[in-house]
């Protein structure tokens, strides 16, 4: 089954695949990656305040993926169910059973029931102590990654494919076109980014897509200089004069002859890109101009870490998760280096 | 020869080995066991074919090999003194003093942030701890006996403000600045023109005799060595196959591989090319002027003319050749030929006028015209596969119906240029220069043209290669009756090859008529010049 999948593909893809795996380091970060990664997707599978499957009076339900009002247990309100409620516990442990997620936090769960004033240490309940308003850290931290890691692979991609898109037009037309292009770039460069954030965020509540887009509009510009002069070198290279003395049309011989080149170029970008793009939201979730409060961020688990010195969890768990993903980025960015370059032997 | 021929040797190397290391591990020998000799005063060419370990061996006398390499065994003796795993203070006196050194690209051995002065005062000041003016005289002194004119001008001149040819003549007397016992010229002259490179090693044979020097000279071209060795030694993969005096080994080689070698010379096609074939492509007063502009407002004030004026008809059948040293305007006539460049002029392809062809008519038409460029290390994409690269073509004017017929179009083409279509799947870095350049004119013929413009197809590879390329180009030319335009710069190949001719000079046409009548009669000083220096280095 393996052997056939290997060999529909093509030898070059194959030789790729064999000098990434020579990379160790990066080879294992991107399978520690990976497992943290799809780990973190099913984060509310993981980490919630809400059972996975309740069993009661002889019907299931799953609460995280449907709105069960509390009459519905035989409880009083018709609000939302409070699982964690003893009374309700009770009610349905009596009559069923409920299945609960390894962490029976959710990433805005008050934990009402701390011995000590938040936040509180690492303890049997908290595996990382609380937060100052007695959320539990490891929730956080769980959901928090996921929504950096989204932000910086959507922000990454999306300015690579502005970025190489402009930087391709630009570098392989050339002339009147490509000077006009440059200065534009220079002037969209000057433009303070962080003034404008601060402007939005008193227009609007800013969000995920808010930031995301805000921050596309200035980041894509970090592509087109690498690839404008990949496009530039390689326009007179001779095979990309045969293709045209071929007869190949000039969206073809970019893609094919010319994109190639570029690919290595922006690949080496990419790992630096996405660590950026990671840590920008961090730094503005930790000045406060990121997410809306209560969202999980690491920026604001740092942020808090910083204000309340005396709870040394925090600061050291903002601090290990955002140094090791940044790592395991930039590793893997090196693997695919790596990969893709042509002179290397396997 | 020489007063000191029975003194023991001054340069002695035995069995020398050297290994590199590959990126993974590994370890290739390049050197297995080479053993030469050289006596005062005396000239010992190393000849062979690039990859043949050449370089290496003159490397590794100055100790300037690259850090993936290591001495495995073997040692080299200057003087009595033994180099391999000499003090770097002791190597420091020897580079630059008593062992001087020419390497091949002017281009790039110079410092292109220094002055002339700079460059060659420096190995005085070093050397003999000289004062900056008397570095200067004696600077003035080397310039004006290596041939430049108006050397105290020169002094301040950057290389780029020089010639290729007075590039050269200043590493000639960087190399020489210190009066060394043994100079090491390596490849000297390849990457200059041919009247450059005969007047560069007339000056090389004069100093030599002059300075009473001994010298080892690396080359591939057997025709310079013929003029200036003593002794030849030809190395192949690594080891020396034949060590001779120069007239024993022209007269007599005992090796197969020399005898090859010095077979590798083109022989003129006995042909009779066709006449009054097909009219294949007609081009009138043929002009690139590239504008120079000056002024804040960019204003053009001049132009450069390199292509000014040129008139060429080409038929069916028929091998047009084009002459001239670099900067001629050859490749720029070619690219403009092609419309790959914009130009001004009339250029008609079987009937159709290219100059007021629509960019997709164009496309259409491209092809029947293809090219092959000098180098085929460049020519080739590196992320292709061969299959790839050669059938780039076929989709793009609709000459397969789908993938299988595609890949039997390539496997034939293949084999028709003399490759095992069973490569198909490798990437051109897998295969050698010679080999390239079959997957160059395979993607080229794969379309059927009509006209082939071969632009220094031959240039780039070694003298034996180059021979199986011309003879691969005749054959295709018979059985297709393919239109060449070959543009070379090596008067040989032409007279091989071509059965009118055209020779360029400054972007202009010199002469123009049957190759015989010119090489028997040339009109013109410059190719005269031309024929001649062809002649004296072969």
């Amino acid at each position: 089954m393996k052997n056939a999948a290997r060999q529909g593909l093509s030898p070059l893809t194959r030789r790729r695949l064999r000098l990434f795996a020579a990379n160790r380091r990066g080879f294992w970060s991107l399978w520690i990656f990976a497992a943290l990664f799809s780990v973190s997707l099913g984060a509310e599978l993981i980490a919630n305040d809400k059972p996975v499957l309740v069993r009661y009076q002889g019907e299931f339900y799953a609460p995280i993926f449907k709105r069960h009002a509390e009459t519905v247990f035989g409880g009083e309100f018709e609000t939302e169910t409070e699982y964690r409620d003893p009374f309700i516990m009770e009610k349905i442990n009596a009559e069923g059973w409920m299945l609960w997620p390894p962490i029976r936090h959710n990433y805005r769960s008050v934990a009402w029931d701390l011995p000590v004033p938040a936040p509180s240490p690492p303890d049997a309940a908290h595996w990382l102590g609380t937060d100052d308003q007695a959320r539990d850290v490891t929730a956080r931290l769980i959901y928090g990654f996921r929504i950096s890691v989204l932000f910086g692979f959507a922000l990454t991609i999306a300015s690579a494919v502005i970025g190489v898109a402009a930087g391709a037009v630009q570098g392989y037309f050339g002339g009147r076109l490509d000077l006009l292009f440059q200065r534009f770039i220079e002037i969209w460069q000057g433009l303070p980014v962080l003034f404008l954030l601060i402007i939005l965020a008193s227009v609007v509540r800013p969000n995920f897509w808010w930031l995301l887009g805000l921050m596309l509009l200035f980041s894509w510009t970090n592509f087109v200089g690498v690839v404008r002069a990949e496009f530039l070198r390689a326009r007179n290279f001779d095979y990309v004069r045969a293709a045209r003395a071929l007869g190949v049309g000039d969206g073809r011989i970019m893609l094919r002859h010319v994109l190639p080149n570029a690919v290595v170029a922006t690949l080496t970008f990419m790992p630096f890109t996405l660590a950026f793009s990671v840590t920008v939201l961090t730094s503005l979730d930790f000045l406060g101009f990121g997410l809306p409060p209560g969202e999980a961020s690491l920026g604001e688990l740092l942020a808090q870490g910083k204000a309340n010195l005396q709870a040394v969890w925090l600061g050291l768990v903002g601090f290990f998760s955002i140094g090791v993903m940044l790592s395991l980025m930039i590793f893997i960015g090196e693997a695919v280096r790596d990969a893709f370059d042509p002179r290397k032997n396997p | 020869m020489n007063k000191k021929e029975t003194a023991a040797p001054l340069l002695e190397i035995t069995n020398l080995a050297v290994r590199f290391r590959d990126t993974d591990g590994g370890e290739a020998a390049v050197l297995r066991g080479v053993s030469l000799s050289l006596r005062r005063g005396e000239t010992v060419a190393l000849v062979g074919e690039s990859g043949c370990g050449k370089s290496v061996t003159a490397l590794s006398i100055l100790q300037l090999l690259p850090a993936a390499a290591r001495h495995s065994g073997g040692g080299i003796r200057f003087n009595g003194r033994e180099i391999t795993g000499a003090g770097k203070a002791e190597l420091r006196a020897l580079r630059g003093g008593r062992i001087g050194m020419i390497f091949q690209e002017p281009m790039t051995s110079l410092n292109p942030l220094h002055t002339v002065e700079k460059q060659i005062g420096e190995t005085l000041i070093l050397h003999r701890a000289m004062s900056g003016a008397a570095a200067r005289r004696r600077t003035v002194e080397l310039l004006a006996r290596v041939g430049i004119d108006e050397p105290q001008k020169r002094l301040k001149a950057h290389p780029h403000q020089l010639s290729g040819g007075q590039r050269q003549r200043v590493m000639i007397a960087m190399a020489l600045a210190n009066r060394p016992d043994l100079l090491i010229a390596d490849e000297p002259t390849t990457a200059l023109d041919v009247t450059t490179q005969a007047r560069i090693l007339k000056l090389l044979r004069d100093l030599r005799r002059e300075l009473r020097m001994s010298m080892l000279l690396v080359t591939h071209d057997l025709g310079i060595v013929r003029n200036m060795a003593d002794r030849v030694a030809v190395m192949k993969d690594g080891a020396i196959v034949e060590n001779a005096a120069a007239g024993q080994l022209f007269n007599s080689p005992q090796h197969p591989y020399t005898r090859r070698l010095l077979g590798a010379a083109p022989g003129r096609a006995p042909r009779k090319p066709p006449a009054g074939g097909e009219e294949i492509l007609r081009a009138r007063n043929m002009r690139v002027w590239f504008p120079v502009k000056k002024g804040i407002l960019r204003r053009t004030v001049d132009h450069i003319r390199a292509v000014d004026g040129v008139d060429l008809s080409l038929r069916a059948g028929r091998t047009v050749g084009v002459v001239g040293e670099s900067g001629c305007g050859k490749t720029t006539l070619a690219l403009a030929l092609l419309r790959l460049i914009k130009s001004s002029g009339e250029i008609t392809f079987r009937g159709r006028d290219l100059r007021a062809a629509e960019r997709k008519n164009l496309r259409k038409l491209r092809r029947g015209m293809q090219i092959v460029f000098q180098d085929p290390y460049a020519s080739l994409s590196p992320r292709l596969s061969v299959a790839d690269i050669v059938g780039e073509g076929l989709p793009v004017h609709g000459l397969c119906r789908d993938a299988g017929e595609r890949e039997q179009l390539v496997a034939a083409t293949l084999a028709e240029t003399g490759l095992d279509p069973g490569l198909r799947h490798r990437h051109p870095h897998e295969f050698s220069g010679g080999q390239r350049q079959r997957i160059a004119i395979a993607r080229a013929i794969i379309l059927r043209p009509k006209l082939l413009i071969l632009d220094e197809p031959t240039s780039a590879l070694d003298a034996s290669v180059q021979v199986q390329i011309i003879q691969l180009l005749r054959d295709l030319q018979a059985r297709h009756n393919l239109a060449y335009l070959f543009i070379t710069h090596d008067l040989r190949i032409i007279r091989a090859v071509s059965d009118e001719m055209i020779v360029m000079r400054a972007g202009a046409v010199l002469e123009h008529g049957a190759t015989e009548t010119i090489f028997q009669n040339p009109a013109h000083d410059y190719t005269r010049a031309l024929v001649n220096a062809a002649t004296v280095t072969i």
